[in-house]
């Protein structure tokens, strides 16, 4: 959107750029063919054109970049209760697990309750309050997709979490004696557990009746991660063992913990991100849907 | 326009919970029309509780109203309340999606998100901080801002990315004479250069007064007056405003003063009446001459204002209309 004539008259001359007003026309063209006369479709010419449209791309970058800078005023030291809850558990358990798988899984378990943490219930406390606090009028009077909305600021927590995930994981090879061979692969674990848990406290945030609410099922969601995740499910009973496998986390912590072997099997690995994956398309696909339903009351 | 056909918002009645008692149903808006033409800087004014904030919801397409219609120039905003927002820039009351970020950054990102690429965005962002006097706040956080200054920032988020239509819900609340000055004069200079037509939420009389072109008086949800500033006044011009503020308490022991208790609105220490011209030189010569004068600490006689007109109306609230 470049035109010349944007300066003067920019709502006119940049509504012809975009690539979504079809809307418009479409309506007037159905409402002559129903109504003889097309009385509608005269009434719809005279409307004045729209502004334009914000594209999902540029948008979902300008909501995650404003999220991303929110970090340095409000979440910093969030941040670092996320680190030291992680590492302070993983120096915990170091007395009750012996080496081996279990050691495994709580290291895999605190690196990704950072993640729970931050995506999860920090998020789910955010659009809560923004929701409480009449903050979402502000999106929804802007020409903005709600897809932009709600993946920006789930980017934007999942990226606050790498820092701290990091961090954990790191320690906890070496506190463990862990192999570090292929911590790259919280390259992936990071993102797609994020995106699963990042949807899931979106989703819950905006849904919860009062933000009281969003902050209690975001807390109770980590509290979840935390004790399903870094406990070594062997020794959990069969009805916890069902509850942690209906725990999208859990498939974060069963990824990671599986690269710390030997010789991962790589199948087993993907099969649990893909998990993660699915999981992250449809909580943040209801997250959307919950935003939608939130901004219009 | 903006045209506004019998708009009507009841919000359900709230079962009390604990801490929270049960509210009845609430008419926040009653079979409201309203007419607003281009270019002009149109006020919706009303105490707190009038109505206001629910009514402007409904014309930006937050709120979907029980009944009635909302066109804004051609387009229906009831039927495609997506279409508000390619519309109009709404100022809100409330600012907590961008507390967190620098002024900069807050003006730039709506920018964005009103559909404009990066760079026109900051320049837009850079002319309008500058216009506003913000330049100097540019990196600070908007919530380690003063309550003007926030306000202030917010209204240059809403400048971003021009609209043809801006609905301000209060824009100036907290504002200090200079800020408030450098909003009239943004919003006079938009109308002149581009014809941007203003909606204006205000309870505040003087503002009232200055800026608008026409006002809508709200109370308990209905229109109850809509004209010039200098039309409505018109209504009341028989009459003159008589404030009384007493030391202590009023002197009833004085007859005359007695007389006059059940015509005026008390407020405190202040008492106000609305009388015909000499009538008010009357209580003037009563209260500043013999018993009455000891227990009176100031008096005003003025021309009235809107708060008369309210008054005179009608108005139900005694206080929520402000003077400053
Ligand atoms: N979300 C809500 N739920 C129930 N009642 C509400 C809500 N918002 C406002 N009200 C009530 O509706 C009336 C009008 O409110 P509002 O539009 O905010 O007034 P104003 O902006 O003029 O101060 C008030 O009585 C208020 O208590
Ligand atoms: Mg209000």
């Amino acid at each position: 959107m470049s035109t010349s004539a944007a300066a003067s008259v920019p709502v006119r001359a940049t509504a012809s750029n975009d690539p979504n007003e079809g809307e418009q026309r479409d309506v007037s063209v159905v409402s002559a063919d129903v109504l003889p006369g097309g009385a509608l479709a005269v009434q719809e010419q005279d409307a004045a054109e729209l502004g334009p449209r914000a594209r999902l791309w540029p948008s979902l970058v300008a909501v995650y970049r404003a999220q991303l800078s929110r970090a340095r005023v409000a979440r910093i030291p969030l941040l670092f209760v996320a680190t030291f809850q992680s590492v302070g558990i993983m120096i915990l358990m170091r007395g009750v697990v012996d080496g081996g798988g279990e050691a495994r899984a709580v290291v895999a378990g605190s690196a990704v309750l950072v993640v729970a943490f931050v995506a999860l219930n920090l998020l789910a406390q955010y659009f809560g309050q923004l929701r409480a606090s009449g903050g979402l009028d502000h999106y929804a009077t802007l020409p903005v997709p709600p897809a932009a909305v709600v993946l920006g600021a789930a980017g934007a927590y999942a990226s606050f979490t790498v820092p701290g995930t990091v961090v954990t994981a790191v320690f906890g090879c070496l506190l463990f004696g862990l192999p570090m061979t292929h911590l790259w692969v919280l390259a992936a674990v990071i993102p797609l557990a994020g995106a699963a848990l990042a949807g899931l406290g979106a989703a819950l945030g905006l849904l919860a009746p009062r933000p009281e609410f969003a902050t209690l099922l975001g807390q109770l969601g980590m509290s979840a991660a935390l004790l399903l995740g870094v406990l070594p499910a062997e020794r959990m009973p069969e009805a916890v063992r069902l509850v942690r496998d209906l725990l999208p986390s859990t498939y974060g912590v069963e990824a990671f913990a599986r690269t710390f072997g030997e010789s991962p099997d790589w199948a087993f690995v993907l099969g649990d991100l893909a998990v993660c994956a699915g999981v992250g398309v449809i909580s943040l696909a209801v997250a959307t849907w919950a935003y939608r339903r939130a901004a219009v009351r | 326009m903006c045209a506004v056909r019998g708009l009507t918002k009841t919000y359900p009645a709230q079962r009390g919970r604990r801490g929270v008692p049960a509210t009845p149903e609430v008419r926040a808006t009653d079979d409201v029309t309203l007419d607003i033409r281009r270019g002009e800087i149109f006020g919706l004014l009303g105490p707190n509780g009038a109505g206001k904030s629910t009514l402007v919801r409904q014309l930006t397409g937050l709120m979907r109203p029980d009944r009635g219609s909302v066109e804004i120039l051609g387009h229906d905003v009831v039927r495609h309340p997506e279409r508000a927002a390619r519309i109009l820039a709404y100022l809100g009351q409330e600012s907590s999606a961008l507390d967190e970020l620098t002024v900069s950054l807050a003006a730039e990102t709506t920018g964005r998100l009103r559909g404009l690429e990066v760079r026109r965005a900051r320049a837009e962002r850079d002319a309008v901080l500058d216009e506003l006097g913000l330049t100097a706040l540019a990196a600070r956080p908007i919530k380690k801002l003063s309550g003007g200054q926030r306000r202030l920032a917010c209204f240059a988020a809403a400048l971003v990315g021009e609209r043809p239509l801006l609905v301000l819900d209060e824009p100036t609340t907290g504002m200090d004479p200079v800020a408030r000055r450098a909003v009239w004069a943004a919003v006079d200079r938009r109308r002149a250069e581009r014809g941007t037509t203003v909606l204006l939420v205000t309870h505040n009389v003087i503002e009232a007064e200055t800026v608008l072109d026409r006002v809508a008086v709200l109370d308990r949800g209905r229109v109850i007056a809509c004209d010039t500033p200098s039309g409505l006044k018109e209504k009341v011009a028989g009459e003159v405003r008589v404030d009384l503020v007493w030391r202590e308490r009023a002197p009833l022991h004085v007859p005359e003063v007695a007389a006059l208790r059940d015509r005026v609105v008390e407020s405190g220490r202040r008492w106000t009446l609305r009388l015909a011209p000499e009538e008010a030189r009357a209580v003037v010569a009563t209260v500043t001459g013999g018993a009455a004068f000891a227990a009176l600490d100031d008096f005003t006689l003025a021309t009235p204002s809107l708060e008369d007109v309210y008054l005179a109306l009608g108005g139900a609230a005694r206080q929520g209309l402000v003077r400053a």
